[in-house]
Protein backbone atom coordinates (compact mmCIF):
# COMPACT_ATOMS: atom_id res chain seq x y z
CA UNK A 1 0.00 0.00 0.00
CA UNK A 2 1.99 3.36 -1.11
CA UNK A 3 -1.21 5.59 -1.40
CA UNK A 4 -4.16 6.29 0.37
CA UNK A 5 -7.18 8.55 -0.35
CA UNK A 6 -8.76 10.40 2.54
CA UNK A 7 -12.90 12.37 1.58
CA UNK A 8 -12.82 15.23 4.33
CA UNK A 9 -16.66 15.22 3.21
CA UNK A 10 -16.82 11.02 4.21
CA UNK A 11 -14.13 10.81 7.28
CA UNK A 12 -12.95 13.15 10.14
CA UNK A 13 -9.88 15.03 10.26
CA UNK A 14 -8.41 13.43 13.05
CA UNK A 15 -8.66 10.20 11.25
CA UNK A 16 -6.78 11.61 8.29
CA UNK A 17 -3.87 13.24 10.65
CA UNK A 18 -4.03 9.93 13.00
CA UNK A 19 -2.82 7.89 10.04
CA UNK A 20 -0.40 10.27 8.74
CA UNK A 21 1.39 10.37 12.17
CA UNK A 22 0.84 6.08 13.13
CA UNK A 23 0.19 4.28 10.34
CA UNK A 24 1.59 6.09 7.61
CA UNK A 25 5.31 5.43 8.68
CA UNK A 26 4.54 2.20 10.10
CA UNK A 27 3.06 0.68 6.52
CA UNK A 28 5.27 2.84 4.69
CA UNK A 29 2.27 4.53 2.49
CA UNK A 30 4.56 6.91 0.70
CA UNK A 31 1.38 9.41 -0.86
CA UNK A 32 -1.84 10.47 0.70
CA UNK A 33 -4.42 11.90 -1.11
CA UNK A 34 -7.24 14.52 0.39
CA UNK A 35 -10.62 15.54 -0.99
CA UNK A 36 -12.98 18.09 0.01
CA UNK A 37 -10.83 19.83 2.41
CA UNK A 38 -13.23 22.77 2.85
CA UNK A 39 -11.23 24.70 4.85
CA UNK A 40 -11.15 22.39 7.84
CA UNK A 41 -8.20 23.66 10.14
CA UNK A 42 -5.03 21.49 10.94
CA UNK A 43 -4.78 19.64 7.82
CA UNK A 44 -1.29 17.35 7.84
CA UNK A 45 0.39 19.26 10.49
CA UNK A 46 3.05 17.70 12.26
CA UNK A 47 4.41 15.38 9.78
CA UNK A 48 7.49 13.74 10.92
CA UNK A 49 7.55 11.02 8.11
CA UNK A 50 8.50 10.86 4.70
CA UNK A 51 4.95 11.57 2.92
CA UNK A 52 3.52 13.35 0.31
CA UNK A 53 0.11 14.86 0.78
CA UNK A 54 -2.01 16.54 -1.91
CA UNK A 55 -4.54 18.46 -0.57
CA UNK A 56 -7.60 19.15 -3.66
CA UNK A 57 -9.20 22.03 -2.36
CA UNK A 58 -8.95 24.82 0.31
CA UNK A 59 -7.47 24.61 3.38
CA UNK A 60 -7.82 26.42 7.00
CA UNK A 61 -6.31 27.49 9.43
CA UNK A 62 -2.51 25.95 9.93
CA UNK A 63 -2.20 23.52 7.29
CA UNK A 64 1.19 21.73 7.54
CA UNK A 65 1.86 23.66 10.30
CA UNK A 66 5.16 21.91 12.68
CA UNK A 67 6.22 20.24 9.27
CA UNK A 68 8.78 17.68 9.34
CA UNK A 69 10.40 15.55 6.86
CA UNK A 70 6.54 16.09 4.78
CA UNK A 71 5.87 17.44 1.45
CA UNK A 72 2.14 18.98 0.80
CA UNK A 73 0.80 20.31 -1.75
CA UNK A 74 -2.36 22.91 -1.28
CA UNK A 75 -4.51 22.98 -4.82
CA UNK A 76 -6.26 25.82 -3.78
CA UNK A 77 -6.27 28.48 -0.83
CA UNK A 78 -4.66 28.19 2.42
CA UNK A 79 -5.99 30.13 5.38
CA UNK A 80 -4.07 31.81 8.75
CA UNK A 81 -0.68 30.36 9.27
CA UNK A 82 0.08 27.52 6.59
CA UNK A 83 3.57 25.70 7.26
CA UNK A 84 3.28 28.11 10.51
CA UNK A 85 6.78 26.59 12.47
CA UNK A 86 7.71 24.32 9.85
CA UNK A 87 11.13 22.72 10.92
CA UNK A 88 12.15 20.67 7.34
CA UNK A 89 10.56 19.86 4.47
CA UNK A 90 8.23 21.86 1.87
CA UNK A 91 4.89 22.60 1.34
CA UNK A 92 3.24 24.61 -1.50
CA UNK A 93 0.20 26.36 -1.97
CA UNK A 94 -0.89 26.76 -5.58
CA UNK A 95 -3.60 29.23 -4.61
CA UNK A 96 -3.36 32.42 -2.24
CA UNK A 97 -2.18 32.15 1.30
CA UNK A 98 -4.02 34.28 4.12
CA UNK A 99 -2.19 35.77 7.42
CA UNK A 100 0.99 34.73 8.87
CA UNK A 101 2.12 32.45 6.58
CA UNK A 102 5.09 30.75 7.58
CA UNK A 103 5.07 32.18 10.49
CA UNK A 104 7.95 31.28 13.01
CA UNK A 105 9.31 28.77 10.34
CA UNK A 106 12.78 27.16 11.49
CA UNK A 107 13.35 25.46 8.45
CA UNK A 108 12.07 23.75 4.85
CA UNK A 109 10.34 25.60 2.16
CA UNK A 110 7.28 27.60 1.69
CA UNK A 111 5.99 28.26 -1.85
CA UNK A 112 2.92 30.37 -2.49
CA UNK A 113 1.68 30.82 -5.56
CA UNK A 114 -0.82 33.18 -5.06
CA UNK A 115 -0.64 36.63 -2.76
CA UNK A 116 -0.21 36.14 0.47
CA UNK A 117 -1.69 38.02 3.15
CA UNK A 118 -0.09 39.83 5.88
CA UNK A 119 2.78 38.99 8.48
CA UNK A 120 3.70 36.48 5.86
CA UNK A 121 7.17 35.17 7.63
CA UNK A 122 6.87 36.61 11.05
CA UNK A 123 9.53 35.75 13.42
CA UNK A 124 11.07 33.72 10.30
CA UNK A 125 14.22 31.39 12.09
CA UNK A 126 15.08 29.63 9.61
CA UNK A 127 14.10 28.04 5.77
CA UNK A 128 12.60 29.56 2.78
CA UNK A 129 9.78 31.41 1.79
CA UNK A 130 9.09 31.81 -1.78
CA UNK A 131 6.05 34.26 -3.00
CA UNK A 132 5.05 34.40 -6.56
CA UNK A 133 2.51 37.07 -5.95
CA UNK A 134 2.60 40.06 -3.35
CA UNK A 135 2.55 39.98 0.25
CA UNK A 136 0.70 42.05 2.72
CA UNK A 137 1.90 44.17 5.45
CA UNK A 138 4.10 43.63 8.23
CA UNK A 139 5.55 40.80 6.64
CA UNK A 140 9.06 38.98 7.77
CA UNK A 141 8.46 41.39 10.96
CA UNK A 142 11.30 39.93 13.17
CA UNK A 143 12.70 37.58 10.92
CA UNK A 144 15.96 36.60 12.69
CA UNK A 145 17.05 33.80 10.05
CA UNK A 146 16.44 32.22 6.31
CA UNK A 147 15.10 34.07 3.76
CA UNK A 148 12.36 35.19 1.73
CA UNK A 149 11.42 36.39 -2.08
CA UNK A 150 8.41 38.27 -2.97
CA UNK A 151 7.93 38.04 -6.47
CA UNK A 152 5.33 40.61 -6.28
CA UNK A 153 4.58 43.64 -4.28
CA UNK A 154 5.39 44.38 -0.34
CA UNK A 155 2.92 46.02 1.96
CA UNK A 156 3.47 48.76 4.66
CA UNK A 157 6.60 48.31 7.19
CA UNK A 158 8.46 44.93 5.26
CA UNK A 159 10.97 43.49 7.65
CA UNK A 160 10.39 45.83 10.84
CA UNK A 161 13.00 45.27 13.34
CA UNK A 162 14.51 42.39 10.85
CA UNK A 163 17.56 40.31 12.75
CA UNK A 164 19.51 37.97 10.24
CA UNK A 165 16.99 37.14 7.47
CA UNK A 166 17.22 38.09 4.47
CA UNK A 167 14.29 39.73 1.80
CA UNK A 168 14.56 39.95 -2.40
CA UNK A 169 11.39 41.89 -3.29
CA UNK A 170 11.13 41.87 -7.51
CA UNK A 171 8.37 44.79 -7.19
CA UNK A 172 6.80 47.60 -5.01
CA UNK A 173 7.58 47.97 -1.60
CA UNK A 174 4.96 50.06 -0.07
CA UNK A 175 7.51 51.33 3.07
CA UNK A 176 9.84 49.60 4.84
CA UNK A 177 9.87 48.93 8.21
CA UNK A 178 12.00 50.30 11.53
CA UNK A 179 16.04 49.02 10.84
CA UNK A 180 14.87 47.51 7.18
CA UNK A 181 17.25 48.63 4.57
CA UNK A 182 17.77 47.86 0.60
CA UNK A 183 20.78 47.04 0.21
CA UNK A 184 23.35 46.34 -3.47
CA UNK A 185 22.45 42.68 -4.44
CA UNK A 186 26.05 41.09 -4.83
CA UNK A 187 26.81 37.87 -6.87
CA UNK A 188 25.85 35.03 -3.90
CA UNK A 189 22.49 37.41 -3.80
CA UNK A 190 21.47 36.73 -6.98
CA UNK A 191 22.53 33.25 -7.03
CA UNK A 192 20.52 32.73 -3.76
CA UNK A 193 17.04 34.15 -5.56
CA UNK A 194 17.89 32.25 -8.62
CA UNK A 195 18.31 28.88 -6.65
CA UNK A 196 15.17 29.69 -4.48
CA UNK A 197 13.11 30.40 -7.71
CA UNK A 198 14.52 27.27 -8.89
CA UNK A 199 13.50 25.35 -6.10
CA UNK A 200 9.70 26.81 -6.35
CA UNK A 201 9.24 26.28 -9.72
CA UNK A 202 9.50 30.46 -10.86
CA UNK A 203 11.01 31.93 -13.70
CA UNK A 204 12.07 35.35 -13.45
CA UNK A 205 15.13 37.23 -13.65
CA UNK A 206 17.31 37.66 -10.12
CA UNK A 207 18.32 41.03 -11.55
CA UNK A 208 14.68 42.38 -10.98
CA UNK A 209 15.10 41.93 -7.54
CA UNK A 210 15.87 44.07 -4.34
CA UNK A 211 17.94 43.19 -0.93
CA UNK A 212 16.33 44.06 2.00
CA UNK A 213 18.21 43.44 5.38
CA UNK A 214 18.72 44.69 8.82
CA UNK A 215 20.28 48.09 9.38
CA UNK A 216 21.25 46.74 12.84
CA UNK A 217 21.22 49.65 14.06
CA UNK A 218 18.73 48.34 16.46
CA UNK A 219 21.11 45.87 17.94
CA UNK A 220 22.26 48.01 20.36
CA UNK A 221 20.64 50.35 22.93
CA UNK A 222 20.86 53.79 21.55
CA UNK A 223 19.96 56.39 24.61
CA UNK A 224 20.20 59.23 22.16
CA UNK A 225 17.74 57.87 19.53
CA UNK A 226 14.71 59.33 21.44
CA UNK A 227 12.59 55.88 19.82
CA UNK A 228 13.31 57.46 16.76
CA UNK A 229 14.30 54.62 14.46
CA UNK B 1 -13.60 35.26 18.34
CA UNK B 2 -17.68 35.61 16.61
CA UNK B 3 -18.13 34.43 12.60
CA UNK B 4 -20.01 36.36 10.12
CA UNK B 5 -21.87 35.29 6.84
CA UNK B 6 -23.16 37.06 3.96
CA UNK B 7 -24.82 35.99 0.95
CA UNK B 8 -26.18 38.26 -2.03
CA UNK B 9 -28.39 36.43 -4.74
CA UNK B 10 -27.67 37.95 -7.95
CA UNK B 11 -30.69 36.20 -9.63
CA UNK B 12 -34.67 37.21 -8.54
CA UNK B 13 -35.70 33.29 -8.89
CA UNK B 14 -32.79 32.28 -5.87
CA UNK B 15 -34.44 34.58 -3.46
CA UNK B 16 -36.75 31.71 -2.69
CA UNK B 17 -34.04 29.62 -1.52
CA UNK B 18 -31.43 33.12 0.55
CA UNK B 19 -32.18 31.58 3.55
CA UNK B 20 -31.90 27.75 2.96
CA UNK B 21 -28.51 28.84 0.89
CA UNK B 22 -27.60 30.54 4.42
CA UNK B 23 -28.14 28.14 7.23
CA UNK B 24 -25.31 25.76 6.49
CA UNK B 25 -23.69 28.98 5.92
CA UNK B 26 -24.28 30.62 9.80
CA UNK B 27 -23.94 26.81 11.34
CA UNK B 28 -20.13 26.68 10.13
CA UNK B 29 -19.61 29.50 12.16
CA UNK B 30 -20.69 27.73 15.49
CA UNK B 31 -16.98 26.96 16.42
CA UNK B 32 -16.58 30.74 16.41
CA UNK B 33 -19.34 31.89 18.18
CA UNK B 34 -21.63 29.20 20.05
CA UNK B 35 -23.33 31.87 22.24
CA UNK B 36 -25.41 33.29 20.18
CA UNK B 37 -26.56 34.51 16.35
CA UNK B 38 -28.44 36.20 14.77
CA UNK B 39 -29.55 37.69 10.88
CA UNK B 40 -30.54 40.36 8.40
CA UNK B 41 -32.65 39.87 5.50
CA UNK B 42 -33.09 42.37 2.89
CA UNK B 43 -37.16 41.57 1.34
CA UNK B 44 -38.59 43.16 -1.47
CA UNK B 45 -39.06 47.04 -0.25
CA UNK B 46 -42.88 47.52 1.00
CA UNK B 47 -44.73 50.95 -0.44
CA UNK B 48 -43.23 54.14 0.56
CA UNK B 49 -45.74 55.00 3.09
CA UNK B 50 -45.32 51.34 4.92
CA UNK B 51 -42.76 50.05 7.56
CA UNK B 52 -42.19 46.66 9.08
CA UNK B 53 -40.79 46.80 12.99
CA UNK B 54 -39.16 43.36 14.12
CA UNK B 55 -39.95 43.25 17.95
CA UNK B 56 -38.37 40.70 20.25
CA UNK B 57 -40.58 39.86 23.39
CA UNK B 58 -37.64 37.27 24.72
CA UNK B 59 -36.57 39.85 27.37
CA UNK B 60 -40.22 40.63 28.61
CA UNK B 61 -41.90 38.41 31.26
CA UNK B 62 -44.33 36.85 28.86
CA UNK B 63 -41.53 35.53 26.56
CA UNK B 64 -42.90 33.79 23.81
CA UNK B 65 -46.32 33.63 25.56
CA UNK B 66 -46.27 37.32 24.82
CA UNK B 67 -49.87 38.53 24.17
CA UNK B 68 -49.06 39.89 20.26
CA UNK B 69 -53.17 39.88 18.97
CA UNK B 70 -53.43 42.23 22.17
CA UNK B 71 -50.70 44.55 21.29
CA UNK B 72 -52.67 45.13 17.48
CA UNK B 73 -55.42 46.09 19.45
CA UNK B 74 -53.78 48.87 21.65
CA UNK B 75 -52.15 50.35 18.67
CA UNK B 76 -55.36 50.52 17.07
CA UNK B 77 -57.06 51.35 20.58
CA UNK B 78 -54.66 53.97 21.01
CA UNK B 79 -52.91 55.44 18.47
CA UNK B 80 -55.55 54.47 15.30
CA UNK B 81 -53.11 52.19 13.66
CA UNK B 82 -54.15 48.87 11.96
CA UNK B 83 -51.06 46.69 11.67
CA UNK B 84 -50.65 43.25 10.78
CA UNK B 85 -48.22 41.39 13.05
CA UNK B 86 -47.05 38.08 11.90
CA UNK B 87 -45.83 36.80 15.06
CA UNK B 88 -43.77 33.42 15.62
CA UNK B 89 -43.08 32.71 19.56
CA UNK B 90 -41.05 35.67 21.08
CA UNK B 91 -40.40 37.22 17.82
CA UNK B 92 -42.93 39.48 15.77
CA UNK B 93 -42.82 41.68 12.12
CA UNK B 94 -45.45 44.04 12.58
CA UNK B 95 -46.19 46.09 9.47
CA UNK B 96 -48.36 49.02 9.24
CA UNK B 97 -47.83 52.85 7.26
CA UNK B 98 -46.92 54.73 10.11
CA UNK B 99 -44.10 56.83 10.50
CA UNK B 100 -42.36 54.45 12.39
CA UNK B 101 -40.65 56.82 15.19
CA UNK B 102 -43.87 58.01 17.11
CA UNK B 103 -44.69 54.16 16.91
CA UNK B 104 -41.82 52.81 18.28
CA UNK B 105 -41.47 55.81 21.26
CA UNK B 106 -45.22 54.42 22.03
CA UNK B 107 -44.10 51.11 21.93
CA UNK B 108 -41.01 51.75 24.36
CA UNK B 109 -43.14 53.46 26.59
CA UNK B 110 -46.34 50.86 27.06
CA UNK B 111 -44.10 47.70 26.41
CA UNK B 112 -40.51 48.71 27.95
CA UNK B 113 -39.90 44.42 27.73
CA UNK B 114 -40.29 44.42 24.04
CA UNK B 115 -37.22 45.11 22.40
CA UNK B 116 -37.35 46.61 18.72
CA UNK B 117 -35.09 44.91 16.54
CA UNK B 118 -35.14 45.93 13.32
CA UNK B 119 -37.19 49.07 11.64
CA UNK B 120 -37.45 49.77 7.50
CA UNK B 121 -39.23 48.74 4.29
CA UNK B 122 -37.12 45.96 3.58
CA UNK B 123 -35.35 44.65 6.79
CA UNK B 124 -36.18 41.64 8.69
CA UNK B 125 -34.32 41.00 11.81
CA UNK B 126 -33.70 38.43 13.88
CA UNK B 127 -31.54 37.68 17.29
CA UNK B 128 -31.00 35.07 20.05
CA UNK B 129 -29.00 33.45 22.50
CA UNK B 130 -28.14 30.06 22.03
CA UNK B 131 -26.10 28.08 19.22
CA UNK B 132 -26.60 29.30 15.62
CA UNK B 133 -28.04 25.73 15.08
CA UNK B 134 -30.67 26.19 17.49
CA UNK B 135 -31.14 30.21 16.77
CA UNK B 136 -31.72 29.37 13.30
CA UNK B 137 -34.68 26.15 14.18
CA UNK B 138 -36.39 28.99 16.63
CA UNK B 139 -36.99 30.84 13.44
CA UNK B 140 -37.35 28.60 10.58
CA UNK B 141 -34.01 30.65 9.15
CA UNK B 142 -34.32 27.61 6.70
CA UNK B 143 -37.68 29.66 4.99
CA UNK B 144 -36.34 32.69 4.98
CA UNK B 145 -36.59 34.79 1.38
CA UNK B 146 -34.74 37.77 0.30
CA UNK B 147 -32.19 39.47 -1.84
CA UNK B 148 -29.16 39.68 0.42
CA UNK B 149 -28.93 38.98 4.39
CA UNK B 150 -26.27 39.51 6.61
CA UNK B 151 -25.26 36.74 9.90
CA UNK B 152 -23.41 36.49 12.58
CA UNK B 153 -22.34 33.89 15.23
CA UNK B 154 -21.20 35.18 18.59
CA UNK B 155 -18.64 34.78 20.93
CA UNK B 156 -19.02 37.20 23.37
CA UNK B 157 -15.80 39.41 24.73
CA UNK B 158 -17.13 43.00 25.36
CA UNK B 159 -20.34 42.76 26.92
CA UNK B 160 -22.91 39.82 28.34
CA UNK B 161 -24.50 36.99 26.67
CA UNK B 162 -28.06 38.24 26.58
CA UNK B 163 -30.19 38.76 23.17
CA UNK B 164 -30.21 42.67 22.96
CA UNK B 165 -26.20 42.35 22.61
CA UNK B 166 -25.99 39.86 20.02
CA UNK B 167 -25.67 40.79 16.22
CA UNK B 168 -26.66 42.17 13.95
CA UNK B 169 -27.39 46.15 15.98
CA UNK B 170 -29.39 48.20 13.77
CA UNK B 171 -29.61 52.04 14.01
CA UNK B 172 -32.10 54.15 11.70
CA UNK B 173 -34.02 52.44 8.61
CA UNK B 174 -32.78 49.24 6.74
CA UNK B 175 -29.25 49.10 8.18
CA UNK B 176 -27.68 46.72 9.99
CA UNK B 177 -23.99 45.38 11.18
CA UNK B 178 -22.18 43.21 12.38
CA UNK B 179 -18.65 42.84 13.92
CA UNK B 180 -16.31 40.53 14.41
CA UNK B 181 -13.56 42.02 16.69
CA UNK B 182 -13.30 43.93 19.37
CA UNK B 183 -13.26 47.96 19.20
CA UNK B 184 -10.85 50.17 21.16
CA UNK B 185 -12.38 53.57 21.81
CA UNK B 186 -16.34 52.82 21.51
CA UNK B 187 -17.03 55.11 24.55
CA UNK B 188 -15.20 57.79 22.31
CA UNK B 189 -17.58 57.59 19.77
CA UNK B 190 -20.34 57.37 22.03
CA UNK B 191 -19.55 60.57 23.94
CA UNK B 192 -19.03 61.82 20.26
CA UNK B 193 -22.61 60.59 19.22
CA UNK B 194 -24.46 61.42 22.21
CA UNK B 195 -24.93 65.06 21.62
CA UNK B 196 -26.46 64.43 18.54
CA UNK B 197 -29.12 63.10 19.97
CA UNK B 198 -28.13 59.53 19.53
CA UNK B 199 -29.94 57.04 22.36
CA UNK B 200 -28.11 54.08 23.01
CA UNK B 201 -29.38 50.85 24.12
CA UNK B 202 -26.78 48.53 25.28
CA UNK B 203 -23.14 48.47 26.84
CA UNK B 204 -21.65 46.71 23.30
CA UNK B 205 -18.90 48.52 21.57
CA UNK B 206 -20.26 47.39 18.11
CA UNK B 207 -23.37 49.63 18.45
CA UNK B 208 -21.02 52.59 18.53
CA UNK B 209 -19.96 51.34 15.08
CA UNK B 210 -23.51 50.88 13.64
CA UNK B 211 -24.99 54.01 15.38
CA UNK B 212 -22.01 56.43 13.87
CA UNK B 213 -21.82 54.64 10.26
CA UNK B 214 -25.75 55.17 10.45
CA UNK B 215 -25.62 59.00 11.27
CA UNK B 216 -22.90 59.53 8.45
CA UNK B 217 -25.51 58.05 6.27
CA UNK B 218 -28.69 60.01 7.55
CA UNK B 219 -26.18 63.28 8.02
CA UNK B 220 -25.64 62.76 4.02
CA UNK B 221 -22.70 61.07 3.33
CA UNK B 222 -23.13 57.99 0.34
CA UNK B 223 -22.01 54.50 1.66
CA UNK B 224 -18.23 55.04 0.49
CA UNK B 225 -17.80 58.18 2.46
CA UNK B 226 -19.58 57.05 5.50
CA UNK B 227 -17.03 54.06 5.58
CA UNK B 228 -13.85 56.32 5.06
CA UNK B 229 -14.95 57.96 8.03
CA UNK B 230 -15.34 54.92 10.02
CA UNK B 231 -11.72 54.15 8.96
CA UNK B 232 -10.84 57.22 10.61
CA UNK B 233 -12.95 57.47 13.68
CA UNK B 234 -13.00 53.57 14.79
CA UNK B 235 -10.19 52.08 16.59
CA UNK B 236 -9.39 48.95 16.86
CA UNK B 237 -9.87 45.25 15.36
CA UNK B 238 -12.93 44.66 13.02
CA UNK B 239 -14.61 42.59 9.73
CA UNK B 240 -17.56 45.03 9.36
CA UNK B 241 -20.64 43.41 7.34
CA UNK B 242 -23.32 45.53 6.38
CA UNK B 243 -26.71 45.54 4.95
CA UNK B 244 -28.68 48.18 3.59
CA UNK B 245 -31.63 48.19 1.32
CA UNK B 246 -29.66 47.36 -1.93
CA UNK B 247 -26.05 46.45 -0.63
CA UNK B 248 -23.69 44.63 0.96
CA UNK B 249 -20.84 46.24 2.33
CA UNK B 250 -17.83 44.71 3.50
CA UNK B 251 -14.27 46.25 5.24
CA UNK B 252 -11.47 45.24 7.46
CA UNK B 253 -9.28 47.11 9.91
CA UNK B 254 -5.59 48.16 8.63
CA UNK B 255 -4.06 45.08 10.44
CA UNK B 256 -7.03 42.59 9.36
CA UNK B 257 -6.74 40.89 12.35
CA UNK B 258 -10.50 39.38 11.81
CA UNK B 259 -10.46 37.21 9.02
CA UNK B 260 -12.95 37.11 6.02
CA UNK B 261 -13.52 35.93 2.46
CA UNK B 262 -15.73 36.12 -0.19
CA UNK B 263 -16.83 33.67 -2.78
CA UNK B 264 -18.37 34.92 -6.02
CA UNK B 265 -20.26 33.14 -8.75
CA UNK B 266 -22.81 34.11 -11.22
CA UNK B 267 -25.28 33.22 -9.21
CA UNK B 268 -24.26 34.69 -5.44
CA UNK B 269 -21.93 36.34 -3.36
CA UNK B 270 -21.07 35.14 -0.12
CA UNK B 271 -18.90 36.36 2.62
CA UNK B 272 -17.57 34.43 5.74
CA UNK B 273 -14.88 34.75 8.29
CA UNK B 274 -13.61 31.11 6.91
CA UNK B 275 -14.02 29.44 3.97
CA UNK B 276 -15.74 26.59 6.13
CA UNK B 277 -18.37 28.44 5.81
CA UNK B 278 -18.84 28.40 2.13
CA UNK B 279 -17.51 24.85 1.36
CA UNK B 280 -21.45 23.79 0.56
CA UNK B 281 -22.55 26.49 -1.61
CA UNK B 282 -23.77 25.22 -5.19
CA UNK B 283 -20.85 25.76 -7.67
CA UNK B 284 -18.33 26.65 -4.65
CA UNK B 285 -15.75 24.64 -6.76
CA UNK B 286 -15.82 27.36 -9.75
CA UNK B 287 -16.57 30.54 -7.38
CA UNK B 288 -13.86 33.18 -7.65
CA UNK B 289 -12.87 32.99 -4.04
CA UNK B 290 -10.88 35.50 -2.63
CA UNK B 291 -9.47 37.46 0.72
CA UNK B 292 -10.72 41.20 1.31
CA UNK B 293 -8.23 43.61 1.90
CA UNK B 294 -7.68 45.36 4.95
CA UNK B 295 -8.69 49.30 4.74
CA UNK B 296 -10.29 48.47 1.23
CA UNK B 297 -14.38 48.96 0.78
CA UNK B 298 -15.95 46.25 -1.00
CA UNK B 299 -19.49 46.91 -2.06
CA UNK B 300 -21.95 44.55 -3.80
CA UNK B 301 -25.57 45.72 -4.86
CA UNK B 302 -27.88 43.66 -4.87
Amino acid sequence: MERMSFDLAQVTLRELNSFLHKEAPAKGVHQVVVANPDGAHNIAVGLDCPVDVEVHGHAGYYAGGMNKTGTVTIFGSAGTGVAENMMSGRVHVKGFASNGAGASMHGGLLVIDGDAGLRCGISLKGGDIVVGGSVGSFSAFMAQAGRMVVCGNAGDALGDSLYEAVLYVRGSIKSLGADAQIEPMTEADYATVKELLDAAGMQHDPHDFKRVASARSLYHWNADADQEY
Amino acid sequence: MCGIVGLLVKKPALRPRLGELMVPMLIGMTERGPDSAGLAVFTEPLAETMRKISLYSGMSEEGADFNWLGLGHELKAHLGIEATIAAQGNHAILTAAIAPEPVKRWIRERYPKLHILSTGRSIDLYKDIGTPGEVAARYAFSGLAGSHLVGHTRMATESAVTPDRAHPFTAGEDFCLVHNGSLSNPYGVRRMLEPHGIRFETDNDTEAACRFLEWRLREGDDLETALQKGFEELDGFYTFLMGTADKLALIRDPFACKPAVVAETDDYVAIASEFRSLAHLPDIKHATVFEPAPEEMYVWNA
